[in-house]
C-alpha cells in the first residue's frame, strides 16, 4: 500500500526521495518519498509528531535532509535556506501570517524584489499598481498602502498567498492556512486555490480539518512516526480509514471509540454557581448573559471572531468590561482583575498555551504551583513540603509524564504541558474552570486523556465552560451549548438538541 | 468578485482616525516641540535667533547627527549600539594620527578601522547570535581600552596640524561649518537608502518581524551585520570630523555619547523595538537636544547640571507619551 | 496510542561546554587564583584579599539589585546616578547620625526606584529608555543638590562604615555578605522570588496566572535602586567625601557585566545570586591581577570586554531556549 502512486499525466514538479532527518539522535523523518505533479493538490496528513512540519521545513529549505534528496522538475536540488527554495519556485503559506505587520500591503508583497527604476531606487508607484493588480486577480480590493496590521486576518492571509504565488511559484505549500480564517475568508481562499490549480501550480495542503481536505485535495500522503504510511487518491478513501491510518488504529476501534473520550454529559439542576449578566465590551462582545451550575459542562459555540474567547476573557478578568458583571454564589466579582477572579474561584486555561500558559524556563513543579504559591508558603517563604504535597498528587492524578517534578516544563509534550496547566488551576480548588481550546495542538492520546479529565472534573462538581473549534468536542463534551454570533448569544442548544447537525446548523445560520 | 474589506476586521473608522493621529504625533512630535522651542527662544532671548547662534547650534549638532544616523539604522532593526561613544573617540584619535598622511589618511584610517569594529560587532550579533546590548557593551569597554592603549593611557593627545584636515572641521561656507554639510549629506543619503532601496526596506522588515523576514527569504543576518558596520563608520566619521574641528584627537571625548544618540533617536519617534522610524525624526531629536542645551545656556545663570535634569526629564516625558501613543495604535 | 510523550533533553552541546555554562565563572576564578599563586607575589596575602573584597563591595551590591531586574527581563541604567544621589544627600543629613543618614539615602534610592518601576510597570516604557532618562536626570539632580561641589564627610560613624573592621573583616564586606545572603534567600526561598522569575520567563503567563505582576516589577526596581543607594553610602564612606560628579560612574556597566558573567541571562527568567557574586569577584581579581603586573588600565578594559564576550558566547544557547 505504501507505494501506490497515482498514475498522473503531468510530470512531477517536486520530488523527495528517501529523505531522512534526525534531531539530536531522534529520527523525525525516515526514508520519506513524495511525488508532487503539476496542478496536483496533495493533502499531507498525520498527527502531531508524525513529521509533517519537519517534511515541510525540508521542502522549503528551513532544514536540510541528512539522507535522501529533493528533485525539482526531475533535477536534484539543494535548498540551503528558505530563499533558495523560493527562488526555485517553492513557496509556503504558514499557519500564522508571516509578514511584517508594520509595513504596507504592497511592501509586504514585494519585499526583497521591489520593482526598481532607472537609478536602482524603488519605484513605489509601479509597486502599488502591481500590488493592486495582483490582488485584484484574487478578487481582493484593499488600499495597498495601508499597514498590513490594520487589515483583517483573512486579508492578511490572502496577501501572504499573493506574495507566495507572485514569486513565480510552481509549488505552494499551505500549512494550516485556514486556522485563523472566518468561513467567508475560507471560501475566498478555496476559490484562489482553484485559480492556482488552473494555472498548473501544484499544492501541498496541510490541515486538520477533514472537510477542507476532501474539498480541496485530490491525493493524500499520510505520515506516521516519520514514515509515509499511505499514498493515494483521496476520493476513494473513506474518512474513517484515513483517520485510522493517521492514528495507527483499526477502523473498528475508531468507530467504537467515537471521536472523543467524553461520556454522555448530564445537565445539572443545582443552583448556578456562576451568573454573568450583560457582559459587554466595545467591538468584542455585547450583552452576554449566562449561568453555569456545578457539575455542568457548557459549550461555547461560534465561529472564530464570534466572541467566544472574549467571553472567557471577560469572565476570567483578563479583559476589562465596559458593562455587566459576574457573580459567584451570589457574590459579585470585581471585573477586569485576574487575581480577583481567581480568588472568587474562576480560572481560565488560555488558548495559546506556549505564550500565555506555561513559563518555559521553570520546572514542572514551579509551573504547577505558580498560582497557588502564596497558599503554599509560610510568611512569604516557600515551603517545599507543602508544594510537594500538591505537585505529587496532581502529577499522579493527571498522569503527567515527567522524569521528575524538577524537569523543565518546556521539555514536555504539548499534552503534558496542558495537564500541567490544568494542575495549576486545580491546585487553586476553583469553582469554575474556563477552557479555551484545551486540546488544540496536542496528540491524539493526550487529547483523549484531557477530554476524560474534563468529564471527571465535571462529575466531581466543577462547573466548566468549554470553547473548542472542533465540533465533535463541543457536542460530545457539553450538556448544553451556547452559540455566539458577532459577540452576542445567537441561540442555546439543550438536551437532545445538542448534536453535530444542530450545532452546525446554528453555526451555519450565523455564518450567512 | 468578492470584496474583502476589512471593515469587520480589527479596525473601525474612528479607531483608524485615532490611530493615524497617534502615528503622526509619534512621527512628528519632536518636530512640533522643536518649532515651539524655537519660537519660545526667539521671543525670550535676543541672542537666540541670530545667524551665529543658529550656526553654533548646527555645528554642535552635526557630530551627534552623524552618530544618530548610524544609531537609527541599528535601532530600526531592533538592535542597539552602545559602542558609538568609544568608537567616536577612536575615530578622532585615528584621524589625528592619519592626518600626517593628509586628508585622505585622516578620513580613510578612522573610517576603515571603525567600520571593521562595527563589522566585528555585527558578526557576533548577526552570525553568532549574541545579544546586541552585550556585544556593544563589550565594544564600549574594549574600544575605549583601544583608545587609551593608542594614546599612552589617554595622556597624549595627538594634534592635527595638516591645514586641509583642520579646514575640514573649522572651514565655513556661508557661515556654516563643513561638518554640518557632511551631516546633511549623511542624512540625505541615509534617508534615500532607507526609503528607496531594497536594503533599506529589509532593515524595516527585519526590525518589524525577524521571523517573517527569514521566511520571506530576506538576508536577515546580512542586514543586521550591515547596520552595525554603518553605525561604526558613522561614529568614526563623526569622531574624525570632531577631531578636525578641535584640531586634536582627544582620547576622552564621547563618554556617554551613546546615551545622547539613543535619546535623540527615540525622541525622534523611532521605535526602540525596531521596524518604524526615520532619519528626519532623528534630526528633529538631535536638534531638540541641542536647542534645549542652547536655551539653558542663554539663561546663563543655570548650571550645566540643570541641562542634564531637563534632558533627562524631557526624555522620560517623551518615552512615556510615545508608549501611550504606541498603545493607542496597538503596535 | 499514548506514546511516551516525555521528550528527551536534547544534548545540543558537548558535556564540556555544559560544564562551562554552569560553572564557567567559578572555573575562571580558580584558574586566575592558581595563576596568581604562581606568578604574583603577595597576591595571597590576607591584606591583599581584604583590599580586593573592599573594592568589589559597591559593584557587588549594585549587581545584586541588577540581577533581580535582569531576572524580570529588565535593565536598570540609573544605578550609578542613584549612587551619586545618595552621596549628594549624605552631607545634608550626616549631622543627625548614621542611621538617619542611611535611611534618608536609601529612601532617596527607593523614590528613584519607584519612578523607574512606575514607568516600566504601569506605563509600559521599555526599561532601557526609562532608566536611561532617570540616569541622565538623576546625575544632574545629584550635582544640583551638591551645588556641583565635592564635600568631605567627617562623621566618624559614617567613615567607620568604610574603614573599620570587626574581627578583621571590614564592615562594608560584612554588609555585602549579608546582602548576598538576603538576596539569595529572597530569590530562591520566597514567593516573591519565584514570582519574579516567572515574570521574567513569561510575563503574559504570569499575568494570566493571577500574579501581581505590576506590583512585583515595581518592588524589583525599588529594591535595585535601594541597593544602589547602599552602595552609594558605602562608596562615600570609603572615600571620606561626597563626590556626586564621579561616584558610580559607569558602574551600571560593571554591574551588568558581573551579572551576565555570573550566568544570569539578559533575557530574564533566571537569577543567579552566587553567580553574580562570583562574577563581581572575577572582574575584581582580573583587574587586580593586571594592575599587579603593571598592565596599563587600557588593556584591562580590553580584557574585560573579551571576558564579557566569551561569557555570553558560552551561555548563548541557554538564552536562546526562550
Amino acid at each position: 500500500m505504501t507505494d501506490a502512486r497515482i498514475p498522473g499525466l503531468e510530470p512531477p514538479v517536486l520530488e523527495a526521495r528517501g529523505v531522512t532527518k534526525r534531531f539530536a539522535g531522534v529520527t523525525a523523518l525516515s526514508g520519506v518519498d513524495l511525488v508532487l505533479r503539476a496542478g496536483e493538490s496533495m493533502a499531507l496528513m498525520g498527527e502531531n509528531g508524525a513529521g509533517k512540519s519537519t517534511l515541510i521545513k525540508v521542502l522549503t529549505g528551513v532544514h536540510q535532509p541528512e539522507e535522501g534528496e529533493l528533485l525539482l522538475d526531475g533535477r536534484p536540488a539543494t535548498f540551503a535556506r528558505p530563499l533558495d527554495a523560493q527562488k526555485a519556485g517553492v513557496s509556503t503559506i504558514y499557519q500564522e501570517v508571516n509578514l511584517v505587520p508594520l509595513m504596507s500591503v504592497a511592501q509586504n508583497i514585494y519585499l526583497g524584489r521591489e520593482p526598481r527604476g532607472q537609478v536602482g531606487l524603488i519605484d513605489f508607484r509601479r509597486m502599488y499598481a502591481d500590488a493592486r493588480a495582483l490582488l485584484a486577480e484574487y478578487g481582493i480590493q484593499v488600499d495597498v498602502r495601508r499597514p498590513l496590521r490594520t487589515l483583517a486576518l483573512g486579508v492578511q492571509q490572502m496577501v501572504a498567498l499573493a506574495r507566495a504565488v507572485s514569486i513565480n511559484a510552481n509549488v505552494v505549500i499551505m500549512d494550516e492556512p485556514t486556522s485563523s480564517l472566518e468561513a467567508r475568508e475560507v471560501e475566498t481562499l478555496f476559490r484562489v486555490i482553484g485559480l492556482l490549480r488552473e494555472r498548473g501550480i501544484a499544492i501541498i495542503y496541510v490541515s486538520h480539518r477533514m472537510d477542507e481536505i476532501y474539498r480541496v485535495c485530490d491525493t493524500v500522503t499520510v505520515l506516521r512516526d516519520g514514515r509515509v504510511v499511505h499514498v493515494g487518491s483521496l476520493s476513494e478513501l473513506p474518512r474513517v480509514e484515513l483517520v485510522s491510518m493517521m492514528l495507527g488504529r483499526s477502523v473498528e476501534k475508531v468507530e467504537r471509540g467515537g471521536v472523543t473520550a467524553f461520556r454522555a454529559a448530564n445537565e445539572s439542576d443545582a443552583p448556578p454557581v456562576l451568573v454573568a449578566t450583560d457582559l459587554s465590551r466595545k467591538h468584542q462582545i455585547d450583552g452576554i448573559s449566562l449561568s453555569i451550575r456545578p457539575g455542568e459542562v457548557v459549550g461555547l459555540g461560534g465561529l472564530l471572531g464570534s466572541g467566544r474567547s472574549e467571553t472567557l476573557k471577560g469572565l476570567s478578568g483578563v479583559m476589562q468590561l465596559d458593562r455587566g458583571g459576574v457573580t459567584i454564589d451570589g457574590k459579585s466579582v470585581r471585573s477586569g482583575s485576574v487575581p480577583a477572579a481567581i480568588r472568587a474561584g474562576i480560572v481560565m486555561l488560555p488558548e495559546d498555551r506556549k505564550a500565555e500558559g506555561i513559563v518555559p524556563n521553570l520546572s514542572v513543579r514551579d509551573n504547577i504551583v505558580l498560582a497557588a504559591l502564596p497558599k503554599l508558603s509560610r510568611g512569604g517563604f516557600t515551603s517545599r513540603r507543602k508544594q510537594d504535597a500538591v505537585v505529587d498528587v496532581f502529577i499522579k492524578r493527571l498522569h503527567i509524564k515527567v522524569s521528575s517534578p524538577d524537569q523543565l516544563v518546556s521539555e514536555l509534550s504539548g499534552g503534558n504541558q496542558q495537564k500541567v496547566m490544568i494542575a495549576r488551576w486545580l491546585a487553586m480548588t476553583p469553582k469554575v474552570l474556563l477552557l479555551d481550546e484545551p486540546t488544540r495542538g496536542i496528540d491524539v492520546g493526550a487529547k483523549a486523556e484531557v477530554q476524560a479529565l474534563i468529564d471527571e472534573l465535571a462529575h466531581e462538581g466543577l462547573a466548566i465552560v468549554l470553547v473548542s473549534s472542533e465540533v465533535e468536542e463541543v457536542v460530545e463534551g457539553s450538556a448544553r451549548v451556547i452559540v455566539l454570533r458577532d459577540g452576542s448569544i445567537e441561540t442555546e442548544l439543550r438536551g437532545d438538541q445538542v448534536d453535530e447537525s444542530a450545532l452546525l446548523a446554528a453555526l451555519a445560520g450565523s455564518a450567512s | 468578485m468578492t470584496t474583502l474589506e476589512p471593515a469587520a476586521g480589527p479596525t473601525t473608522d474612528r479607531q483608524a482616525a485615532r490611530e493615524r493621529i497617534a502615528g503622526l504625533l509619534q512621527s512628528y512630535g519632536a518636530a512640533i516641540v522643536l518649532v515651539i522651542l524655537l519660537v519660545v527662544g526667539a521671543v525670550g532671548f535676543p541672542t537666540f535667533a541670530t545667524p551665529s547662534n543658529f550656526s553654533n547650534i548646527l555645528t554642535q549638532s552635526s557630530f551627534l547627527l552623524i552618530v544618530g544616523a548610524g544609531m537609527t539604522f541599528v535601532i530600526l532593526t531592533g538592535g542597539i549600539d552602545l559602542s558609538v561613544g568609544s568608537v567616536f573617540a577612536l575615530g578622532g584619535v585615528l584621524a589625528a594620527y592619519g592626518s600626517t598622511f593628509g586628508l585622505l589618511g585622516a578620513l580613510l584610517f578612522p573610517l576603515v578601522v571603525c567600520g571593521l569594529i562595527g563589522a566585528l560587532q555585527g558578526f557576533l550579533i548577526a552570525h553568532a547570535g549574541m545579544a546586541p546590548f552585550i556585544v556593544t557593551l563589550a565594544g564600549l569597554l574594549g574600544v575605549r581600552g583601544l583608545v587609551l592603549a593608542t594614546t599612552d593611557g589617554g595622556s597624549t593627545t595627538p594634534l592635527i596640524t595638516d591645514p586641509v584636515v583642520v579646514a575640514l572641521g573649522q572651514g565655513q561656507v556661508l557661515g556654516i561649518h563643513w561638518p554640518v554639510f557632511i551631516a546633511v549629506v549623511v542624512i540625505v543619503v541615509g534617508s534615500v537608502l532607507l526609503a528607496r532601496t531594497r536594503g533599506g526596506q529589509s532593515i524595516y522588515a527585519v526590525g518589524g518581524s525577524e521571523s517573517a523576514s527569514t521566511l520571506m527569504g530576506l538576508p536577515v543576518a546580512r542586514v543586521k551585520f550591515t547596520v552595525y558596520v554603518v553605525s561604526g563608520v558613522c561614529a568614526g566619521l563623526a569622531g574624525a570630523l570632531n577631531a578636525a574641528y578641535s584640531s586634536s584627537g582627544v582620547p576622552t571625548v564621547g563618554v556617554g555619547l551613546e546615551l545622547n544618540a539613543i535619546s535623540a533617536v527615540v525622541i525622534g519617534g523611532t521605535l526602540l523595538v525596531g521596524g518604524r522610524g526615520n532619519l528626519i525624526g532623528t534630526v528633529a531629536g538631535v536638534l531638540l537636544l541641542s536647542v534645549i542645551q542652547n536655551l539653558i545656556n542663554q539663561v546663563g545663570t543655570l548650571s550645566s547640571s540643570v541641562q542634564a535634569v531637563v534632558s533627562g526629564a524631557f526624555l522620560a516625558i517623551v518615552v512615556i507619551i510615545q508608549t501611550v501613543l504606541s498603545r493607542t495604535q496597538r503596535l | 496510542m499514548t506514546q511516551a510523550t516525555v521528550s528527551l533533553r536534547v544534548p545540543s552541546r558537548s558535556a564540556v561546554l555544559g560544564v562551562f555554562q554552569k560553572y564557567g565563572v567559578y572555573i575562571a576564578i580558580v584558574l586566575l587564583l592558581l595563576y596568581n599563586l604562581v606568578f604574583t607575589p603577595n597576591f595571597f596575602a590576607v591584606d591583599n584579599f581584604r583590599t580586593q573584597f573592599v573594592q568589589v563591595v559597591p559593584v557587588l551590591i549594585v549587581a545584586l539589585g541588577m540581577a533581580l531586574v535582569i531576572g524580570t527581563e529588565g535593565i536598570d541604567l540609573s544605578v550609578g546616578a542613584v549612587m551619586a544621589l545618595a552621596a549628594a544627600v549624605i552631607p545634608l543629613y550626616v549631622g543627625y547620625g548614621l542611621v538617619p543618614t542611611l535611611l534618608i539615602a536609601i529612601g532617596v534610592g527607593a523614590v528613584i526606584g519607584l519612578l523607574n518601576g512606575s514607568m516600566v510597570a504601569f506605563i509600559g516604557v521599555q526599561p532601557i529608555v526609562a532608566t536611561l532618562a532617570v540616569m541622565v536626570a538623576g546625575r544632574g539632580l545629584a550635582l544640583l543638590i551638591a551645588n556641583e561641589q565635592l564635600k568631605s564627610v567627617t562623621s566618624p560613624e559614617v567613615l567607620a562604615l568604610g574603614r573599620d573592621s570587626v574581627l578583621g573583616i571590614p564592615y562594608s564586606v560584612l554588609i555585602a555578605a549579608v546582602l548576598v545572603g538576603v538576596v539569595a534567600i529572597l530569590v530562591n526561598r520566597t514567593t516573591f522570588g519565584k514570582q519574579l522569575i516567572a515574570i521574567g520567563g513569561s510575563r503574559r503567563a504570569a499575568e494570566l496566572a493571577g500574579l501581581p505582576v505590576k506590583r512585583i516589577l515595581l518592588i524589583v526596581y525599588v529594591l535595585c535602586a535601594s541597593l544602589a543607594a547602599v552602595a552609594g553610602v558605602i562608596g562615600t564612606a570609603r572615600l571620606g567625601a561626597s563626590v556626586p560628579s564621579t561616584l558610580g560612574n559607569l558602574i551600571e556597566l560593571s554591574a551588568i557585566t558581573a551579572v551576565v558573567v555570573g550566568g544570569t541571562p539578559l533575557s530574564g527568567g533566571q537569577v543567579k545570586v552566587l553567580g553574580t557574586l562570583a562574577g563581581a569577584v572575577l572582574l575584581q581579581f582580573i583587574s587586580a591581577t593586571l594592575i599587579k603586573h603593571n598592565v596599563p588600565d587600557a588593556y584591562s578594559q580590553i580584557a574585560q570586554a573579551i571576558i564579557i564576550l566569551v561569557a555570553v558566547y558560552i551561555q548563548r544557547g541557554k538564552a536562546r531556549v526562550k
